[in-house]
């Protein structure tokens, strides 16, 4: 059998192999490290469960805007009946007071950008 | 007997015809006759907020100095930007001159201290809001709860349909971002985004926590009064009892709930 070109066909072939695995190759052994949001120290509970939070704070925060703006409810019973105000801005980040060092940590790490910050004001830090 | 049971026929078969649409039309009749109760019965107990501006107050009050506390106090603690271009400002509470604020009322000979006057001018939480029925995402809807006409920003797509429905310039789009125009920010409240259009709340941030409007508080004049509309023993129905009132564009039926004694 024989390749016409093969000395320009065989090491082309090789550099596109070689440019799509190498990101791969590139990041073989070394995974980035895991993030680590930076915990309120004063506060020890959350309006819900850690879980909860981890897993469902995105939807917590929809709930609470509908709640809020469409409903006209500013009242969520939280974690052993406790009430709190439904605020991203006045509630999440008075104990949350870094946007830095706790949403952007998990934020970045997955790639989301999430729009809240457009509108809603983030911690003085930012300013 | 062949025509006779054709004439037959043709009796029972418009006999029926008629009875049927006659059970529909009865319907139909029925049908209006009772949400006409009910919306009378609604419109007399329910929560409308409502606002009387008494503009000779405000004017006696700025004949001794300028004052401008209504319109800062808003425009402070909602974050609305400051913006000097006409094309692209924001206002949520404004003065314009009475010609423009009511150019259907009257003729051209208005009342000399109305004339050439600025007149308060904010949302009129309309009864039967345009900007509501035109929104296409619901970003604009009218609040059950109390009337306010309530603008979920989450939810605007920037069409500007409603900036084309209100018939009173209540409405603001925001062609940048608003943050570099906001001289302080009140961190308890949130911007708006550039694509977004916005207006005049009634406060429900305070209303939430039975305060009256910003701009209502700080009035030294006391030319604003606040109250529930459907509530006869209000304030506000107090005022309407005793003045004469007028409304921006009464006639295109779109019920504003914002009163000026002139």
């Amino acid at each position: 059998m024989k390749i016409y070109d093969a000395n320009k066909i065989i090491p082309g072939l090789l550099i596109l192999v070689g440019l799509f695995t190498f990101p791969f190759l590139y990041n073989i052994g070394g995974a980035a490290p895991a993030p680590k949001p930076e915990l309120p120290k004063e506060q020890k509970t959350c309006v819900q469960s850690l879980a909860f939070m981890k897993a469902g704070h995105m939807q917590l925060l929809n709930d609470w805007r509908d709640q809020v703006v469409r409903q006209a409810n500013r009242v969520y019973v939280g974690l052993d009946g406790k009430e709190f105000n439904p605020s991203l801005q006045n509630t999440c980040m008075e104990c949350h007071t870094s946007k830095v060092k706790f949403c952007d940590q998990c934020h970045n790490y997955a790639g989301v950008t999430p729009y809240c910050w457009d509108c809603h004001i983030a911690p003085k830090e930012n300013q | 007997m062949m025509d006779g049971s054709r004439r037959s026929f043709l009796k029972i078969g418009g006999l029926s015809v008629l009875g049927l649409s006659g059970v529909r039309v009865w319907n139909v009749f029925a049908a209006t006759q009772e949400a006409g109760h009910e919306a009378a019965a609604e419109a007399a107990g329910a929560l409308q907020w409502a606002m009387v501006v008494d503009m000779k107050k405000c004017w006696d009050y700025q004949e001794k100095q300028p004052c401008t506390d209504c319109m800062t106090a808003c425009h402070g603690i909602h974050n609305v930007p400051e913006i000097a271009d006409p094309k692209r400002e924001i206002k949520w509470l404004w003065t314009d001159l009475y010609q423009h604020a009511f150019p259907t009322e009257g003729h051209e000979y208005p009342p000399a201290e109305a004339k050439g006057k600025p007149f308060l001018l904010l949302c009129n939480h309309c009864s039967n809001p345009p900007c509501v029925r035109v929104c296409p995402t619901q970003a604009t809807f009218k609040r059950p709860e109390d009337g306010v006409v309530m603008m979920d920003f989450h939810r605007c797509i920037g069409c500007r349909y409603c900036m084309a429905g209100c018939p009173y310039g209540s409405r603001s789009f925001n062609w940048q971002d608003p943050r570099p125009f906001i001289k302080e920010l009140n961190m308890q409240f949130p911007t708006r985004t550039k694509g977004v259009v916005e207006k005049c709340n009634f406060c429900a941030e305070r209303l939430a926590k039975n305060l009256y409007p910003a701009c209502v508080e700080v009035c030294k004049a006391k030319a604003l009064t606040f109250g529930n509309l459907g509530d006869p023993t209000s304030p506000v129905r107090e005022l309407l009892k005793q003045h004469y009132t007028i409304r921006r564009k009464n006639e295109l039926g779109t019920g504003p709930n914002v009163y000026y004694i002139v």
